[in-house]
């Protein structure tokens, strides 16, 4: 009888503790998961050159600061406890110290999990061409630009690595006064690196033209529009996938249709 | 008197000339250890990565770089033969944090008012399977973000931010909540390491005829459990022993001591 009765208590301690167990390593994972998912969702992050994608660049990169180390300027920091990004991985801040866009790019090559690949800034001879990098993306706010305003400012114009060809000045002419021009500054995302040396230079306040990744800063046409004066866009569009949409035909005649009341529309 | 101390002095000297050395490459560019514990260029060629990492990492579904590969297999190989743990007490700066929380529970006395440990100090195991199973789901190395170890060894390199306070966390929670509550029962680290050092051949052993059962090693030592054998027979230590000496230091009848392992010896 006491046989029976200590097994019931053993088998009911056992299931409690393996309930308590359980429990609490799921409490446990589901924190730290929502942990993960919050870090990973910090979105507007600058990356150094060569970043694969960053899904992959946060599953890949080991957090060693090699890059860091190895970036002569000190633009590259790693995210410490408190600034709200994936910790431990490498960052940079343009207004603070922008990228100088080296020649050799000493932060790529160095990366040991090639989270920084360099085949991303080499050009078909192997050379290095820090032009290929696409870090982000500098956007004009044209409210807060002055050369807007049509006060002459070129300060990201020529603060730019690639002047004249990243940042543009276009010329317009200015009704409200009549007798001077607009300078407007217009950067080409082709060819804007994200180096953010223009957004170190901008005068205003707070910078007027400013870096961000370019997956936000970008938009997408899509397959549904193509330049038909242009051969290259024609071919971008190549392997597009047609999407047909149908709207069911009503086959009632007219007539039928019009006597037969409302009923058949309420009840669909 | 010095040799009372002697392992520990030299252990000391260990964490700190490492932690200095990578300080060092990243302050004034003296690369004889570059990096940090995650992954470390030696001498500007050899890489050392830390293969927990890297496992989270092949689970979060990253494309391991041959570098890294490598760099882990050199790591393991090395705490496999001379014993997992001895990284815990040797390397991890977190263990100057730990041991002067329990030196302060010593000395005043908390462990005469509270013997009994509630907790299980096989949690880092299940602490590791969580971590690669996370990782799985979530694409990222999981432990890696959360992890204390890499935030304070990161950060005296790097800079520390908030990791200021990981270290008042850890270093409280010794004290006041659990005796070794950090390294001897959650970090998944130390647990990993332990695993690879189950056939580690460098050990502590315990000499059965020369042990006089004063307990004094059983005092000290911060994984208790791999001392059961104390004044019963003459075997090595378990593995999760970090190789930290302190019970050899302690000991007055030379019962115990570093040696190397005899499999054939052992298995009889």
């Amino acid at each position: 009888m006491n046989i029976v009765k200590n097994y019931q208590e053993n088998r009911r301690k056992f299931l409690l503790k393996s309930a308590r167990t359980i429990g609490l390593v799921v409490l446990g994972s589901l924190t730290w998961s929502a942990y993960l998912s919050e870090v990973k969702a910090s979105s507007l992050i600058l990356r150094p050159p060569a970043a694969i994608k960053e899904d992959d660049f946060l599953a890949t990169c080991i957090k060693c600061g090699l890059c860091v180390e190895a970036c002569p300027f000190d633009t590259l920091k790693l995210a410490k406890p408190g600034d709200n990004l994936p910790l431990g991985t490498p960052y940079f801040v343009p207004r603070d110290i922008p990228c100088y866009m080296c020649v050799d790019i000493p932060c790529v090559p160095i990366c040991p999990t090639d989270a920084l690949d360099e085949k991303k800034v080499k050009d078909e001879n192997g050379a290095f061409e820090i032009r290929q990098m696409e870090m982000g993306v500098a956007v004009v706010d044209v409210k807060s630009c002055v050369a807007f305003w049509g006060i002459q400012c070129d300060a990201c114009y020529r603060a730019c690595p690639l002047l004249g060809e990243a940042i543009d000045i276009v010329y317009e002419k200015n009704e409200r006064t009549g007798k001077h021009a607009f300078l407007k500054p217009v950067v080409d995302s082709d060819i804007c690196t994200g180096c953010g040396l223009c957004e170190k230079a901008c005068i205003t306040e707070k910078p007027a033209i400013f870096v961000l990744p370019r997956e936000n800063a970008l938009g997408k046409v899509g397959d549904h529009y193509i330049k038909g004066w242009d051969e290259a866009d024609e071919r971008r569009v190549k392997d597009a996938s047609v999407e047909i949409g149908k709207t069911k035909i009503n086959k009632k005649s007219a007539v039928e249709s019009l006597n037969s009341g409302m009923e058949d529309l309420l009840n669909d | 008197m010095i040799k009372k101390y002697r392992f520990l002095i030299a252990r000391r000297v260990s964490q700190i000339s490492i932690m200095a050395l990578y300080i060092v490459a990243n302050i004034y560019g003296i690369n004889i250890l570059m990096g940090n514990l995650s992954t470390s260029l030696v001498l500007n060629t050899i890489t050392l990565s830390d293969p927990f990492a890297v496992m989270q990492m092949i689970f979060a579904g990253a494309i391991i770089s041959f570098d890294i590969a490598l760099g882990a297999f050199i790591v393991a190989i090395f705490y496999f033969t001379i014993g997992g743990r001895s990284f815990c007490s040797w390397v991890c700066p977190v263990n100057i944090i730990t041991d002067s929380a329990n030196y302060l529970r010593r000395v005043l006395k908390f462990d005469e008012v509270q013997k009994k440990q509630p907790a299980t100090r096989n949690l880092r195991y299940w602490l590791i399977l969580i971590s690669f199973i996370i990782s799985y789901f979530m694409g990222v190395a999981a432990f890696e973000l959360i992890s204390p170890v890499s935030m304070v060894h990161r950060g005296l390199v790097f800079g520390l931010g908030f990791g200021l306070a990981t270290i008042i966390v850890i270093f409280l929670f010794d004290l006041f909540v659990l005796k070794n509550g950090w390294c001897g029962h959650i970090c998944p680290l130390g647990g990993f390491y332990s695993l690879i050092g189950r056939f580690s051949l460098l050990r502590v052993h315990h000499n059965h005829e020369k042990c006089t059962a004063c307990m004094k090693c059983k005092v000290v030592c911060p994984e208790i459990q791999v001392l059961h054998m104390i004044d019963k027979s003459s075997e090595p230590v378990l593995q999760e022993c970090t190789s930290c000496a302190r019970c050899i230091e302690v000991c007055d009848d030379d019962a115990l001591n570093f040696e190397l392992r005899n499999y054939m010896k052992e298995k009889k």
